[in-house]
Order: structure tokens, then sequence, then C-alpha cells
């Protein structure tokens, strides 16, 4: 739970205000809808660290294949029971 | 994704040369402590506790948030999952943790409607689509949670969604940090501090503290090279005699932390005291929500739920000896008899970050080269 989830942003919803502004990330193959609202200097195609549901940090996309990697081999992703949406 | 980036942090040279540089600055017997759940697991799992040189001991700390939240509160999540007019919506590794009699599994099969979500933000959506339940969001967890949770909270006041709260068990990592140096049987001389939380928090709570209790406190990843990098930074404040806030974790982890979410945190949270399974109450030790969001918050709206008394089945469990790093898993009678990751006995076996399961699913490696 203490570890963010490593994703790739894709694409930004500018329409919404601060509170509600998401993106689309993807990773190992997931898409999924996140909340920007703390990160809103992020730009499509920066990689970011995702804490249950909101993009928490700007990361390089080495660290992100790296933190990627570990969840997988620690079953974390599983455990995390996230639903592709 | 590129498999080159990943060696990097996984090269067996230099893990070597890491260990030797280890071993050649180690005069005397140090033990360490990490904090973060996740730390153990990666300890535990590439059998880096046994390569170290024996004068370094490593402890591990009560970062699992799934271990350390008490029984009265999953017995209050239990007790309101079982209510018809409630949905309520839990991280999907809380729901198999023991209460003081059941866990919000066997809650659902008692017919409590509950729902495994990844995010707060999904149960406010579950909220929206069923006015006419009450859609409750079991908001535990550490310093990494709490953005989102606060999150949650002020969409829901913006969209006046009335038929959705939060019940809080937000606990902290530096507050945790100062009950284990202020015990007096406390013997930990350093601590690799929690990546994650910090790359949200920042570093500015650790200052006082490493000064405090003259404790170096080094920021550390989740990488064999990482940790074993931690530790080598640890050790060689320790040997010179220094203590001091280092951050092995830069990558990542900015001094100020995320600003933004600090932000969001403070509108909805305000800093309380907190009970923590296996260690009591630690003052002034995670959140709760301020009465500007009273609304929100599930403790203030089901009261009634607040003081239930739940009979307890003393199941022998050692979980506060475990999480305050005082005995190892392997020294509890239970492990891997009576308590397995399948039939859980305590909180730091259901949990990948729990450091009893770690041990289970690793024993076999640790056994072969211990
Ligand atoms: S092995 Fe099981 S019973 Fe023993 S301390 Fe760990 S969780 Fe508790």
């Amino acid at each position: 739970m203490c570890l963010g989830i490593p994703a790739k942003l894709d694409s930004i919803d500018e329409t919404a205000d601060d509170f509600f502004r998401t993106g689309k990330i993807s990773f190992g193959g997931i898409s999924r809808t996140v909340s920007l609202a703390m990160l809103t200097d992020a730009k499509p195609g920066d990689y970011v660290l995702v804490h249950a549901g909101v993009a928490l940090s700007v990361i390089t996309e080495q660290e992100a294949a790296t933190v990627f990697e570990y969840l997988k081999m620690s079953g974390e992703l599983d455990e995390e029971g996230l639903p592709d949406t | 994704m590129n498999m080159k980036y990943i060696s990097e942090y996984r090269n067996a040279g230099v893990v070597k040369k890491l260990l030797a540089e280890i071993e050649a600055t180690v005069t005397r017997a140090w033990m360490l402590m990490e904090v973060c759940g996740g730390q153990t697991h990666s300890l535990v799992k590439n059998g880096i506790l046994n390569m170290l040189p024996d004068k370094i001991t490593m402890v591990h700390g009560p970062g699992c948030p799934v271990c350390v939240t008490p029984k009265s509160m999953i017995d209050q999540a239990v007790a309101l999952a079982l209510r018809q007019d409630v949905i309520m919506c839990s991280f999907g590794d809380m729901v198999r943790v023991p209460g003081s009699s059941k866990s919000l599994m066997q809650a659902r099969s008692e017919g409590g409607n509950l729902r495994v979500v990844y995010s707060p933000l999904d149960a406010i959506k579950i909220a929206r689509e069923n006015p006419d339940k009450e859609v409750i969001f079991f908001a535990v967890g550490f310093e990494t949670t709490a953005p989102a949770n606060a999150l949650a909270v002020l969409q829901a006041a913006k969209l006046n969604l009335n038929n959705f709260s939060v019940l809080v068990s937000h606990v902290l990592v530096p507050p945790a940090m100062e009950a284990i140096l202020s015990d007096e049987f406390n013997t930990i001389n350093g601590f690799l501090g929690a990546g994650h939380v910090c790359s949200v928090m920042g570093l500015h709570e650790y200052y006082p503290l490493a000064e405090k209790y003259k404790i170096p406190i080094v920021v550390t990843g989740f990488e064999p090279v990482d940790l074993l990098e931690g530790i080598l930074m640890a050790v060689r404040q320790l040997e010179a005699g220094i203590a001091t806030v280092e951050n092995q974790y830069a990558r990542v982890v900015r001094n100020t932390g995320n600003l933004q979410a600090q932000a969001v945190i403070q509108e909805v949270f305000k800093v309380a005291d907190r009970e923590w399974r296996g260690i009591g109450v630690i003052p002034q030790s995670g959140y709760k929500v301020r009465e500007k969001y009273q609304l929100f918050d599930a403790e203030h709206k089901f009261s009634e739920t607040k003081n239930i008394k739940v009979q307890e089945l003393d199941a022998g469990c050692i979980a506060g000896e475990i999480l305050r790093g005082i005995k190892k898993p392997v020294q509890c009678p239970h492990f891997g008899k009576g308590c397995t990751p399948l039939n859980p006995l305590g909180a730091p076996m259901v949990s990948s970050e729990g450091a009893c399961a770690a041990y289970f699913h690793f024993s076999q490696a640790y056994e072969t080269t211990s």
C-alpha cells in the first residue's frame, strides 16, 4: 500500500478544475484514469508515481521501470487489485 | 520497460562491492531499523539479511499500515459493513486482517456489503452511483495514502455528496520512530527512512529527530543496491560519530516532498493521538478529520459504532513485539504452524509488507542461505 505504482502519463483532461483534474496513465499494459490534483505541473509523456489513484511525483523512466519490476516480483501488483478501467 | 535499467540496482558486482565496503567500514556492532514494510520485504526476499556482516543487525520496523491498524478500528468497519444501508469500501490488503472476532471478508460472507477498491476516488464514484446507500471508505495507511483520502473528502464536499464518508485510521511515520527511540529498552542505532513516504512529506520532520536522539536517518529506496547503500551510509555515520539526515533515494525524494499534497492533507486532517496495533496509543501520531469536514467523517456520522465492544479472541499473536522490533517472526510459536498467510492469526502475516508474511514466503531461501 505504501509503494507507489509507476506509470506513464499519456494524456491530461484539461476540462476539470484543480481538485478534479485527471489524466490517463498506462503501465504494464493496463490503462486507467488517475487524479492529477496534486501534480498540476506534470506533462503528457512524464513518468509518475501513483498512490491510491493519485499521482504524487514525477520520476524518471528508469525509476519507473525499477519500481515496476519490484512490484511485479513481490506480488504487490496483484495485491493492489487494480481494476483496469 | 527496459531491463537494462533494472539490473543497475540488482547488479551482483555492485552488491558485492557494497558489501565489501560495509565490511571494511564496520568496527563495532550496530543495530539498524528499516521503517518501511516494502524494505523489510526486499531485505528478506533478496537474502540481504544473510549477506551482511555479523556486526550489523537489521530490525524490522512498524511500517506496514495493515499491521498497525488497531482491532477497534476493524471492529468499527465490520459493524458498519454489516448495516443494511452501507456499502463499505476498502483497500484490498485490509479485508483479511482479523479484528477482535472477524475480518471485513468474514463480514461480507455474513451478508455485509463490501467493495474492494484501489482508490478512495473509486468510492466517490460508487457513492454517486448509489444515492440511496451510505458509502464509507476505510481510510487507512501512512503518509502515502493520506493525500488520496484527503482529496476524496474535498471532492465529496464540492459535490455535496452527503452519502459519502471516510472511516479514518491514519498513522504517521516520524511519531512512531520517536516512540521507538524514547522507549527505555530501545537498542536501535540508526534508521533507514521510508523512501516513498518521504517523497510525499519531504525530509523536514527527520532533522529534529536525528538531532534529539543523536541517530543517523538515511532515507532509502527498495532495491538491493539502494538498501546496501543506505546501510553503508548509516554505518559510515555511526563509525564517524555523526548523526544526521541523508538521502540515498534522491532520484525520487526531494527535500520538500510534494507541497500540493501536504496542503490538501493540512486542509482536511489534523494531527491527533492514535492507537497502533500491538504498540498502544502514540501521542500525535496520526490524522483525524477536521471539524470543518465532519459531515464526511464516519466516526462522527455513525458515532454509535465508535465504542462497540467486541469479545476478543486471544490468539496469542506476538505482533506487538514484532512491530517494535523486539522479536523476529521465527520466534513466534505460531509462525508457520497455527499462523500462515492463508490462515493468519495476526496482521503481520496478512499483508506482503508484514514481517511475518515476508519471512514465511521466503523462509525456504532464508533457511538455505543461513
Ligand atoms: S507469526 Fe502470526 S501469530 Fe505469530 S506474530 Fe506473526 S502474525 Fe502473530
